[in-house]
């Protein structure tokens, strides 16, 4: 129907504007724009507060609240009234969908502060503390998930909301979500996947229209799929015995269907470091898996995360991020302080993998 | 005002505790929206049974091929008609930020005027790939909601095999770590590659990342096909008082257990001020009346900690500039991979830098155009032709900056040696 109404109307289509980036210059707080590139140092005088010295002498406070990054318009209004009632109406937001104020006269933190919390967002996020979780779209909007995204979020986020607003961790803790393995939350000091525990299933009927199947073939990365003729129709079938159910298959053929109710499970991962400070960067281990896909708030998934975010907060030393932490006391101690079953699953046997495996005789004991 | 409320007992426990609720937030758009009434009649349904209910489709905007998120429903009655068919249709608008993601309120409040008046009124700020994302419009309605977007002054994000929307830190704005401007090298590279981030013929995706400094706040090393992280060439610099400041307030057992036991190199000293050395690469400073810091640069991997902990005592040099590295990804397909180096250090400070930049990023694009397999990334592409090849078809000299070692093995063909040192040789001779 729609390229019926198309072709009755008359061709006046208009051309995208292809302007790319915006330029940034005229959104910037004006003390911002003054002192560009021209910045000295910061200090944090309390959570969620950065106040930051230009070699002018100018000097800016940032206060960072927490947002439910999936905002409806009202809450965007209302984040707007503050800017414009206390910061210039100006904001930013972080890489993790926290909001920041500036401002350049330290007599209106307090009260931006207040206004902030009476509305209903938290203010922290800063140094020390842990912040919000990167978290992906979920049952919400994904097309592929295996469980939800923002609901976990809020569920964990509300368990978390002290230590959002506190810094009294020994470094600051970045957690992530994704809701299937490819892992579109991103690396973090500590990460819930979902893991899938059962091969796809496959709708036979649907496979030779939906599919294309060679590069459904090419996807796997265990060459576990192979074409097949099922019940006289042009199909594919999966070496269950090489499968390692990670879904690759799943989004470009949806009739191999991975994300399963019971059986698609939630694992926590830890030690991700984006930064360079100190060692290298790393990529975070799954440390436990098998946890129920429980919504709507997950409550074995919470207790296995604050258990370990505990035992990080009691043991770790400043400056250690959690891979830090774990560099030291070593990964037995990690699983005995936790109290995590350590199982065959977690031994690496992935390319490259040797060089996951101890071969030395450094042992604590 | 919207129909009646659909029963979402499972989401109505997601209102109560102390974080935002963007289930209240839903449920305020469902007073005056139908499609928000059934967005939250099949997110409960999901909720119930634990499956997802969207599939992809083919939806755009004219003149573009990508950006638009497609979403139709697969919750269907027996008959074949949606369950909730007010929001059989709810795709997403993937739109480019400001670099840093700054905003003034006028241009939020017009965006939310927009998106009351053509889609849902669902916003989020941001997606991982960094894009404004707003989520649910009728397929009639995307081009309408695209057409007042981009009269504002913003362009459509990249999806599918596409140059992918960019992220920068706040930096030079409000960081006294930045190395470069992020801003205007984000600017000035996505800004190139315009055609290939609105009609995806890539392999797959290529992002680019841009951080200010070693601290890699937008996790470029590890997320992106090229990440550009600030970082400087000359000595560390120091501040007196500040670093006078800081001991005051921190201590020894501070400065030795938390600066210079994690220093990753050992390079970082404390010593009585007597006998501090003096030298070309030695940064040095008082932190008090009878002890100071003794740094020497040659050692120092920029790793930012030490920095991280006395900020503006210590501060990065003045020769400042970028290291590039490529090929980070996820896991599909062979696994996880971190950007490695490629460019050492590229200066970035004039538009001439800039456009060395640029011009790397072509031929790497163009390259990864030609020769990597469909659906392969950058560090896949890397990984299979090595990074020598890889190098060579960049025009790159090799570093030995590039590895962690030499190679372990002696499964190379090495009958070309001679002629690669007189190569080098030459090439100094040259400089």
């Amino acid at each position: 129907m729609n390229q019926a109404v198309q072709a009755a109307a008359p061709a006046q289509k208009r051309k995208p504007k292809e302007t790319g980036v915006p330029d940034n210059k005229k959104y910037l707080h004006p003390m911002l724009a003054k002192n560009y590139g021209n910045w000295k140092y910061h200090d944090r005088p309390r959570p969620g507060v950065l106040h930051h010295v230009s070699h002018t002498g100018d000097e800016v406070w940032t206060v960072r609240a927490g947002t439910q990054r999936q905002m409806d318009i009202f809450t965007i209004r209302k984040l707007c009234d503050i800017a414009d009632q206390f910061a210039d109406g100006r904001v930013r937001f972080t890489i993790r969908s926290n909001i920041e104020y500036i401002v350049a006269d330290e007599k209106k933190v307090a009260p931006l502060i207040a206004e902030l919390e009476k509305s209903g967002f938290p203010v922290g996020g800063t140094g020390n503390s842990i912040t919000m979780i990167a978290h992906t779209q979920g049952w919400l909007h994904c097309d592929i998930p295996g469980t939800d995204a923002s609901g976990a979020v809020k569920a964990l986020m509300d368990e978390l909301y002290d230590e959002f607003r506190r810094e009294e961790m020994p470094n600051r803790v970045h957690l992530s979500t994704s809701c299937c393995e490819i892992n579109c939350g991103g690396q973090a000091d500590l990460a819930i996947i979902i893991q899938h525990t059962k091969p796809p299933v496959i709708n036979h009927d649907l496979v030779a229209n939906v599919c294309e199947r060679p590069s459904v073939v090419a996807r796997c990365p265990v060459a576990a799929i192979r074409p097949a003729m099922v019940n006289g129709k042009p199909s594919l079938e999966i070496d269950e015995s090489k499968c390692m159910c990670c879904g690759a298959c799943y989004p470009p053929c949806p009739p191999m269907q991975i994300n399963d109710p019971e059986n698609s499970k939630l694992a926590i991962w830890v030690g991700g470091k984006n930064s360079n400070a100190r060692g290298k960067p790393t990529f975070m281990k799954m440390v436990a898996s098998g946890l129920p896909n429980n919504p709507p708030r997950w409550p074995e998934v919470s207790e296995v995360v604050k258990r370990i975010l505990t035992v990080y907060k009691e043991d770790g030393r400043p400056w250690e991020r959690i891979a830090d932490w774990i560099d030291r006391i070593g990964w037995p101690r990690f699983f005995e302080k936790t109290g995590l079953p350590f199982t065959k699953y977690l031994i690496d046997d992935w390319r490259g993998s040797r060089y996951n495996l101890n071969a030395s005789a450094h042992i604590r004991f | 005002m919207a129909k009646k409320l659909h029963d979402t007992p499972n989401l109505d426990q997601l209102e109560s505790g102390p974080w935002p609720s963007f289930v209240t937030g839903l449920k305020h758009l469902a007073k005056d929206k139908d499609s928000m009434v059934d967005l939250l009649g099949q997110l409960e349904e999901s909720y119930k049974t634990k499956k997802g209910y969207w599939k992809g489709g083919t939806v755009g905007v004219f003149g573009y091929g990508g950006g638009v998120i497609p979403r139709f429903t697969e919750l269907k009655n027996a008959d074949g008609t949606p369950k909730f068919k007010d929001a059989a249709e709810f795709h997403t608008l993937r739109i480019m930020p400001p670099a840093g993601m700054h905003y003034d309120t006028a241009t939020l409040r017009q965006f939310c005027d927009i998106w009351e008046k053509h889609g849902s009124g669902l916003i989020a700020f941001h997606g991982q790939s960094g894009d404004i994302m707003f989520q649910g419009a009728t397929t009639d309605n995307v081009q309408k909601a695209f057409d007042d977007i981009n009269e504002m002054g913003f362009d459509m994000g990249g999806a599918g095999p596409a140059v992918r929307t960019s992220m920068s830190c706040v930096g030079a704005a409000r960081c006294e770590q930045s190395c470069y401007d992020e801003a205007s090298a984000h600017r000035a590279v996505l800004n190139t590659f315009l055609d290939d981030i609105h009609r995806p013929s890539l392999p797959y995706k290529f992002k680019f990342k841009f951080s200010g400094c070693p601290n890699d706040c937008m996790n470029a090393i590890q997320r992106s096909d090229m990440a550009v992280i600030g970082t400087w060439r000359d000595n560390i610099r120091t501040d007196e008082v500040l670093a006078k400041k800081w001991f005051a307030k921190h201590g020894m057992d501070e400065l030795v257990n938390d600066i210079v036991a994690r220093c990753p190199t050992k390079t970082f000293q404390v010593k009585e001020i007597g006998k501090i050395k003096k030298g070309e690469h030695i940064s040095s400073v008082a932190v008090s009346d009878t002890h100071a810091i003794e740094i020497n640069n040659q050692d120092c991997v920029r790793c930012m900690h030490c920095i991280n902990v006395m900020t503006g005592a210590l501060a990065p040099g003045k020769d400042k500039g970028a290291t590039i590295l490529m090929g980070g990804k996820s896991h599909l397909k062979i696994g996880g991979l971190m950007g490695t180096v490629v460019i050492p250090f590229i200066k970035l400070e004039t538009e001439e830098d800039r456009e060395k930049l640029i011009d790397f990023g072509q031929r790497a694009i163009d390259f990864f155009a030609e020769n990597a397999l469909e659906h392969e990334r950058t560090g896949e592409m890397i990984e299979r032709i090595g990074l020598a090849n890889f190098l060579g078809a960049m025009e790159l000299d090799v570093d030995p900056a590039m590895v962690n070692s030499p190679r372990m093995n002696p499964y190379v063909r090495t009958d070309g040696w001679d002629a690669e040192v007189a190569k080098i040789n030459a090439k100094k001779q040259v400089a």
